[in-house]
Formats: structure tokens, sequence, C-alpha cells
């Protein structure tokens, strides 16, 4: 699976490439609107991330250009520039999602995950991970073919873990993912523990080989027991 | 006092002082004048008498004042001859008056032959007394009748001329940055005028720049901000990822992903707020306050259940308002964030709507707070390092943006209630 990252912030682009390349994908990167150019018209990318504000030209150009060659689909366009009019251009020529900066690197993970599997798998709508299988249209989940009954918020605690399995998912990043973003200051996040706590316990009595272990003082990993 | 009378207290003792100067000046004069006109009238009757003297001899039988207004006596000549013209002043007595009263004289001699006379002519004179008297009695009319009518014209011509000015302070009365407020200045021909407004205009239009400019640089600072923060808490995750920490390596790196954490959001709430006051949120829509609370409430009940807190919601009326989405949202949920985070345990939040208006009450520390300095930036009342001390500053924000009135209470209940009816003073 192949990647490209067009960001011109180099720092940003390296942690971004190598959350990825741990992931397991193939990633190139691109800092100005030529190079990104030369790259998409010489290859194609399962995945294209986007910053709208380039040297050289505007991302929402090299966007045109993919739909006119009908690769636009899988574009997540990551943007400072949180503006309505920006995301809804975007979204119009045709980028699969927006991602405003800055973000964590677990849900840009998640974000690039659900793109591919929708591009690359558009007839598979489950996600299996060991005897879990989770269905993100429905949201439904089941364990060892047996139906699972989660509330909401489990089920995208679940999601988003899974989406990062293997990886560190901070507090906070989860919290904003499951809870919202205006959730952001409340104490650390504690209030998290009592949802995990039954989500974990559902796991664990319906026999699920999957394990969500505590990070001290950071966050959560999910890793097949 | 204002500025037109304050000169009136001026002009008035001004006016009293050139008054009376010139009211010496113009007596002394005039009675010289009128001085040297009886002299004159004087001498001439000297003349015709001396004349008549040398035609008619009976003339010189004349020694007694009586009902003319001349007597002639005969003097030896060692004495004439010594004699010159006095003119003087004298009193007589006057029957029609029956007082004695003023009288200008003038001793001369001549001689008719050998012999010399002493003639003395008397002419009556300006009693100075009655004189000075109307003199200031004039004078104190005039005096009067020039402060009225200065007065008069003052308020009337004055206050008409210095509408410029008036109109220009009216203005500068109500002007406050940050509120793209414009100055109009009156049209004037007066160049002072003209000055003034100019100065204020650039004055005002140099404060503004500077404030927008100020304005700027916070949200581009934020702006800024915000990448390399995140950088840094990913590049600690993968760092946490990759290399096998102790526990207390761990610990260690999570306290400093929390406080860059805390760092992000202190940002991002500067950030928003500088958004706020540049009006950068701008399209307006009808929101229902009833689905937004419904929904917060929802958002926020896990944690209110960890917290122990009761949350719920009273009131049938329909709370409907045409402003920003997404800033109702953030001001509604800062302020219930506020009314759990700041709560104890088993404790409850009220949210009450009733006709245009909310109120979130809650329980908490039996004391009430400081309900002006609480909606200040960075004011914290309460310990805890977690929270950014910008909620209640961009509550107000948004609320002054839209005219909108957040008052705070306490009645045992630390209450919040935001009046959703536009403010006259805004």
């Amino acid at each position: 699976m192949k990647i490209l990252v067009v960001e011109d912030e180099e720092s940003l682009a390296q942690v971004i490439s190598e959350s990825l390349v741990i992931e397991g994908y193939s990633v190139e990167a691109a800092d100005t609107f030529v190079s990104a150019m030369q790259k998409l018209l010489a290859n194609d990318y399962d995945c294209i991330l986007l910053d709208i504000m380039l040297p050289g030209g505007s991302g929402l150009d090299l966007l045109r250009e993919l739909k006119s060659l009908g690769k636009s689909d899988n574009v997540i366009i990551i943007s400072a520039k949180d503006s309505v009019d920006d995301r809804v251009t975007g979204l119009d020529l045709g980028a699969d999602d927006y991602l405003p900066k800055p973000f964590h690197m677990a849900e840009l993970t998640a974000r690039v995950k659900s793109v591919i599997r929708r591009t690359a798998m558009p007839d598979s709508h489950l996600i299996v991970v060991g005897n879990v299988s989770l269905a993100p249209e429905g949201r439904t989940l089941s364990v060892n073919g047996q139906s699972l009954a989660v509330n909401r918020k489990e089920f995208d605690i679940l999601a988003y873990l899974i989406a990062n399995r293997n990886r560190l998912v901070n507090k906070a990043s989860l919290a904003e993912h499951v809870w919202g973003d205006r959730i952001d200051q409340s104490d650390d996040f504690e209030f998290i523990y009592s949802q995990m706590k039954n989500l974990r316990k559902k796991l664990k009595d319906n026999g699920a080989d999957l394990e969500i272990q505590a990070v001290y003082g950071i966050g959560y990993k999910l890793v097949q027991a | 006092m204002n500025l037109l009378n304050h000169t009136l207290k001026y002009l008035a003792f001004a006016l009293l002082g050139i008054i009376s100067v010139w009211a010496v000046i113009f007596y002394v004069n005039m009675l010289d004048e009128v001085y040297d006109s009886l002299d004159d009238g004087l001498d001439n009757y000297k003349m015709l008498i001396i004349e008549k003297a040398h035609a008619d001899p009976a003339t010189l039988r004349k020694t007694e004042f009586a009902e003319g207004n001349y007597e002639i006596r005969e003097i030896d000549p060692g004495r004439a001859k010594h004699m010159k013209d006095v003119h003087k002043d004298t009193l007589m007595y006057m029957p029609y008056e029956q007082d004695m009263e003023p009288v200008r004289i003038l001793t001369t001699s001549f001689h008719i032959d050998d012999k010399y006379y002493e003639l003395k002519i008397i002419s009556s004179m300006v009693e100075e007394d009655d004189l000075i008297e109307d003199l200031l009695y004039a004078l104190i009319w005039l005096y009067v009748a020039l402060v009225v009518s200065i007065l008069v014209v003052n308020n009337l011509l004055l206050r008409k001329i210095w509408k410029p000015f008036y109109h220009l302070v009216g203005q500068l009365k109500s002007f406050r940055l940050g509120r793209n407020q414009q100055l109009n200045p009156a049209a004037t021909n007066v160049k002072e005028f003209k000055v003034l407004n100019e100065s204020v205009a650039a004055l005002v239009q140099h404060a503004l720049d500077t404030y927008n400019s100020q304005k700027q640089f916070i949200e581009n600072a934020s702006h800024e901000l915000q990448t390399p923060v995140a950088i840094s808490i990913n590049r600690l995750e993968l760092l946490v990822e990759k290399s096998g920490m102790t526990e207390a390596d761990l610990e260690t790196v999570g306290n400093v992903i929390q406080t860059l954490e805390r760092l992000s959001r202190l940002n991002k709430s500067l950030l928003l707020l500088s958004k706020i006051e540049n009006r950068q949120f701008e399209k307006a829509e009808p929101v229902s306050i009833n689905s937004v609370v419904a929904d917060l409430k929802e958002e926020f009940a896990d944690f209110a259940a960890y917290k122990l807190v009761a949350v719920n919601v009273a009131g049938d009326a329909s709370v409907d308002v045409i402003m920003q989405k997404d800033l109702t949202v953030i001001m509604i949920s800062n302020l219930l964030k506020n009314a759990i985070v700041h709560n104890h345990t088993n404790g409850f939040v009220q949210l009450l709507l009733s006709e245009n208006s909310l109120s979130i009450a809650n329980s908490g520390a039996n004391a009430p707070l400081d309900g002006q300095r609480i909606f200040q930036r960075f004011h914290k009342s309460a310990a805890g390092n977690s929270h950014t001390g910008l909620g209640l500053a961009i509550v107000k924000a948004i609320a002054d943006l839209y005219g909108f009135k957040v008052t705070y209470a306490f009645d045992g209940r630390h209450i919040m209630h935001i009046d959703f009816r536009m403010q006259q003073d805004n």
C-alpha cells in the first residue's frame, strides 16, 4: 500500500511518515506543489494526504487535477485552514475526508485505514481482527460469530483502537474521537475509564482474543492476545 | 461648569474692570470738557459785562449777585495791578435748592478811566455727586445688559457653533475598541474643529489598526504554535512506542504529553477567542437552544456520571436564537463543563430553559464567586491546573458578539444566566 504525503512542513511530514511506516505502509513525501504534481502524475497511490497551502500553489488545484484524472476519491485533506469554505470545496472536488490540523496520529491512522478499506475493498464491510469482527456501517460487533451488544461509545472506542491496533493511543486522542473535542479539558480524561472497563469486561466475558492494555499515564494499546 | 459659562465668568470680571476704568476716564474727561466750556462762557460774559460797563456806568453799581450772575466792586489800583483772571469752584447758597450748591466763579479786574474794579461772574455748575450717581447707575445697567446679552449669545449662537465639538465628544463617549465602530464627525467649516476631527479620526484609526494587528498577531501566533506542539506530542508518542521504557520513564513522558496537551488546549482556546473577537464566525443561522442543550447533556453524560453529578434539564419554553451554531454549542458547553467540573460528589446541575433565556445552576463551593472577575481571561477561582482559565472569557466574548447578557448569581447554587435578547447598550 502506497501513501503520498503532500505537506510542506518538514517535521510534520516526518512524523506522519514515521507513524504510517510503522503501520506497514510505504510512504512518499512531497513538499512543494510541483513535486507533488510530478509524483501524482507518475504514480498511483492508495491514499493521498494533501495539505492545502503549499509552496508554489494550492492543494485544491492538485485536487482538481486528480479529479479530472478520476483519482480524487482517496484523498484526505490535512489543512490548518479549517475554514468551512475549504472543507466544502475540498469535499466537492471529491476528497474523501478532511482532517484539520493539528491532529493526533491515531486519528490520521484511523482515517487512512478507513479510506483505503473503502477504495481497495469496496465490497468488504467487515473489519476482522482475531476472532472479533466489526461492521462499521451497521455499528455491530461479533466475537466468534456471536453478536455482542455494545453501546455507541464502546463501539467507537473499539473501532478506534482496532484501527490503531498494536499502537499506543493517547487518552486525549481517544476522548476527542469518541466524545468529541468539547470534552477536552475535563480532568485528564479519567471518565474514559468506566466505559473502558465495561468494554474490557464484555470482550473478556465473550472470549474475544483482543486485549486493551493501559499504557501508564498516556493511554491505551490494543493487542491480539 | 461648561466651557461657555466658564468663558463668561472671566469675561464678566474683565468687563467689570474695563467698564470701571473706562468710567473714571470718561468722567474725568467729561468734567474737564464741562469746566472748559463753563470757563469759556464766563470769559465771554466778562467781555460783555466790561463792554456794558463802559457804555452804561449804572452797571458799576451792581455790587451784589442777587438776581444777576455778576457783581462789581471798586478796588484800589495797587491790588488790581496784581490780579489775574482766576476760575475756581465755590459754594453758594441757592434759595431754590435751599442748599449750598457748587458754582463756578471767575474773578477778574478791569478799569474804566482811572478807577479799578473787581468783577466776579458765576455760573451754576454740574452737581458732581448727582452726575456720579447717574453715571454709576447707567454703567451698572450697561454691565448687566452686556453680561446678559453675552450669556444669551453664548447659549444660542456658540452652542450652535460648538455643535461639531459636542457631536464628536458624544461619539467618543460611546466609542470602544473592538466593537467595529466608525466615527462620523459632523461636517464643519471651522478650522479648529476640522483639525480636531481629523486628529481624532487619525488617532482612532491608529488605535484600531494597532488593536487589529495585535488581535491578528495573537491569532497568527496561536495558529503557528499549533503544529509544533502537536508534532512534539506525536514524537513523544512515537518514542514511547519504539523503546522499551521503564514505568518511571513512561510516567515522565506521560506528564510531558499531558503538559503539552494542556498547552495545546490553551492555545486552541486563545485561537478561538481571537477568532471570535476578530469576528470570523459570520454565518448566523436559527439555532434551537433546546436541542443544543439536549445534545450536550448527552455528550457530557459519561463525564457527569464519572463525577457523580446529576444533570437535569427543566423548563418547556422553546428558545430559538439566530447565531453561529458552533459558537452556540461552545458557549453552552463551556458553561455546562464548568458546572460539572466545579461541583462536588453527588452534586447536581440544573439547566432551566425559560423564555429567551437559559440558566445553568450547580451545586459546588458554598461561597459566591467574584461575579465581575470570573469572566476575565486567565482568572482562576479554583485550584486545578487542567483548566485554561479561558472558558468563561470565551462565553463572554460570544455573548458580547451577539449582544447577549451573561450574568452570575449565587443563592446557595452557582447560577449562570444567559439572556438571549439583544441588549441595547451593545
